[in-house]
């Protein structure tokens, strides 16, 4: 009996103390109500706290950087083409007090965040070309690979924005209304950007002519040069060839030039040397000059048969 | 466990009087079991009390205050986690790892509005648990959120060939640096060590003309290595047909003018001679050659100055034998 009374004791004794105590963890904060009317400010530091037990009741709010993913959608940009847009946020809950009047809960804080940032986010795209939500630098110059030198494709669009300046608009746009619910929207990026299907199979069909256009490039290229190497073949041939005739003719011309000097210098050294090679030269020319199917008629007065006519007595000339 | 088994335990009975001890007994081993933590060696403890932070504990056997009071969060620091973008793994660890719709993740516009299909990975730690825990909901799926964003964002601002040839390094490089920064801005108390680049392709649809421009870039190659090879058949060959000539003639040069300087310098031996007794030699070369030459002939007429008048009646066409 004792000891069934010292069991409901503490039993008793426990549920009062969890009916008055209270821990909040580092990740929220906490608002009290009593009766649906919130009391005192909202406890934002973490450990064990104390309240009113059982009419006071615990609301618990969270402290952290929040996430809300947007859902893709289809939406025009300002030049008519469809994308496919998926944005994300980060958010906190700055005001617990009135964003626990307003919304309550995390589900009706996120659709209101989707209905915000969606129609921000809409707007946004439609006032503005595709390219200003896919580019962000505005004075990136794209590398170009020297050696491939593809040439058609190295070119960036031009923006005046950007993406950077696109979310901040968004951002700019959704905080006021947002702050309104005790919300600081923190920022919001467009996660996802795609062509709808319809405008890719247009994308593709572009790509695929670009890269054609390329494609006839280079074999064009592969031509001309070709043909260029076969020019500089025959230029090649032509110079190599006349300059080995030039040479050929300098050298030989040289050598004949110094034979004759060499054979005049010898055969006109004196006017007997002259005699002499007449002479000489006239005997060697006859040596070639009468073959075999030569018929020589001789007369006896020749001074070969002189002597054959009149014997070893020398006539008087 | 001594102090609270009552001596009357195993005595039965009034069962009333036994559910006291079994009560005591669950007490007791749920004390028990709250009151430590194991903590694995890669990985740190997150204490907290009543919900407060304490501190960060090491690896280890971690004794704690029971009942829920203390709690021991296990946060894996020292472990390299990665993030599949556009393509997934099988058989990952990290539940964040694989993405929920890879054939959307991958297409990505380029900043020439042209697309792409780009496959990365981000690799990190969690480098801060206490922020890990703390100060952002879900670090993990934010820093998906961010990897994508950053990625879209540094292709976006890239050609299609930067993307899919020499840009692969620049983008990596500019990536990280992006999702680094986005990562301490939203105090997720994770480091980003890597973003790496894995399969990059232009569209299936516009890939078969991808392929043409290889191939017509190796045609490109073909006629030059054709033309080329047109120009080393022949020109090699006539520069050494040219050197033959020079040397010819050289040769030719060099025969002639020797030939001169012994034509000369046996004339002049024989002019010598010849100085010395003119007549003798002239009539002695005259009547060699007349020698030499006379038996060559086919017929040899000898007429008398007087006998002129037959000549015609010769036959001088008539072959000899």
């Amino acid at each position: 009996m004792n000891r069934a009374f010292i069991l409901s004791l503490l039993c008793a004794a426990a549920l009062l103390l969890t009916s008055s105590l209270y821990t909040v963890l580092e990740t929220e904060q906490v608002i009290i109500t009593q009766f649906g009317r919130q009391i005192g400010a909202p406890v934002t530091a973490a450990g064990l706290h104390r309240k009113t037990p059982f009419i006071q009741t615990v609301n618990r709010i969270e402290k952290r950087i929040l996430r809300w993913d947007g859902p893709s959608a289809d939406m025009p940009t300002e030049d008519k083409l469809y994308i496919d847009v998926d944005t994300f946020a980060r958010w906190r809950i700055t005001d617990a007090q009135q964003y626990y009047i307003r919304l309550r809960d995390e589900r009706t804080a996120q659709s209101r965040i989707t209905n915000i940032l969606g129609s921000e986010t809409r707007n946004s795209v439609a006032r503005h070309q595709l390219v200003e939500i896919i580019r962000t630098q505005r004075d990136r110059k794209p590398v170009v690979d020297a050696s491939a030198d593809a040439g058609v494709s190295n070119v960036l669009p031009d923006i005046r924005f950007g993406r950077a300046a696109l979310e901040a608009e968004i951002l700019a746009a959704a905080r006021p209304t947002l702050a309104e619910d005790g919300i600081e929207l923190l920022d919001v990026r467009f996660k996802r950007i795609n062509y709808n299907p319809g405008v890719a199979a247009k994308i593709y069909s572009r790509m695929t002519s670009e890269r054609q256009q390329i494609a006839a490039r280079y074999r064009s290229e592969g031509e001309g040069e070709a043909a260029e190497i076969l020019g500089k073949r025959e230029r090649d041939m032509a110079q190599i060839e006349s300059e080995a005739y030039r040479k050929v003719q300098e050298i030989q011309g040289k050598a004949d030039a110094e034979a004759t000097g060499i054979y005049a210098a010898a055969y006109g050294q004196t006017p007997e040397a002259r005699e002499f090679y007449t002479f000489t030269r006239s005997l060697e020319t006859y040596r070639t000059v009468f073959a075999r199917e030569t018929t020589l008629v001789l007369t006896t007065d020749s001074t070969l048969l002189r002597l054959f006519k009149y014997g070893p007595v020398a006539p008087a000339k | 466990m001594k102090n609270i088994t009552p001596p009357d335990f195993h005595m039965p009975g009034n069962p009333s009087r036994l559910a006291v001890p079994a009560l005591l007994a669950v007490f007791a081993l749920w004390f028990a079991l709250s009151s430590f933590t194991s903590v694995p060696t890669d990985s740190a403890g997150v204490l907290t009390r009543f919900g407060r932070f304490i501190e960060v504990v090491k690896p280890g056997l971690r004794f704690k205050l029971p009942l829920g009071i203390d709690v021991i969060a296990v946060v894996p620091v020292e472990r390299r986690l990665t993030l599949d973008f556009g393509f997934s793994t099988p058989g990952g660890t990290n539940p964040y790892q694989r993405p929920d719709d890879p054939e959307a993740e991958r297409n990505i516009v380029t900043g020439d509005l042209n697309m792409a299909l780009i496959e990365w990975i981000v690799q990190y730690r969690i480098e801060n648990p206490k922020e890990f825990k703390f100060h952002a909901i879900d670090p993990e799926r934010t820093l998906r959120d961010g990897g994508e964003a950053v990625m879209r964002e540094v292709v976006g601002d890239r050609t299609i060939d930067e993307v899919l040839t020499i840009g692969r390094q620049e983008i990596e490089t500019e990536a990280l640096t992006r999702l680094q920064a986005l990562v301490k801005r939203y105090g997720l108390g994770l480091t980003v060590m890597n973003v790496q680049l894995q399969n990059v392709h232009p569209p299936k649809a516009v890939q078969a003309s991808f392929s043409e421009v290889n191939q017509a870039q190796q045609e490109k190659q073909q006629a030059i290595n054709l033309a080329n090879g047109e120009y080393n058949k022949v020109i090699p060959r006539a520069k050494g047909e040219a050197l033959r000539k020079v040397s010819a003639a050289d040769g030719y040069a060099a025969k002639r003018v020797n030939e001169a300087k012994g034509d000369a310098g046996r004339f002049n031996a024989t002019l010598a001679e010849y100085l010395k007794a003119p007549e003798v030699t002239s009539q002695r070369l005259y009547l060699e050659m007349m020698q030499e030459v006379l038996p060559q002939l086919s017929r040899k007429i000898v007429l008398d100055e007087k006998a002129g008048q037959i000549f015609p009646l010769l036959q001088l066409d008539q072959k000899t034998k």
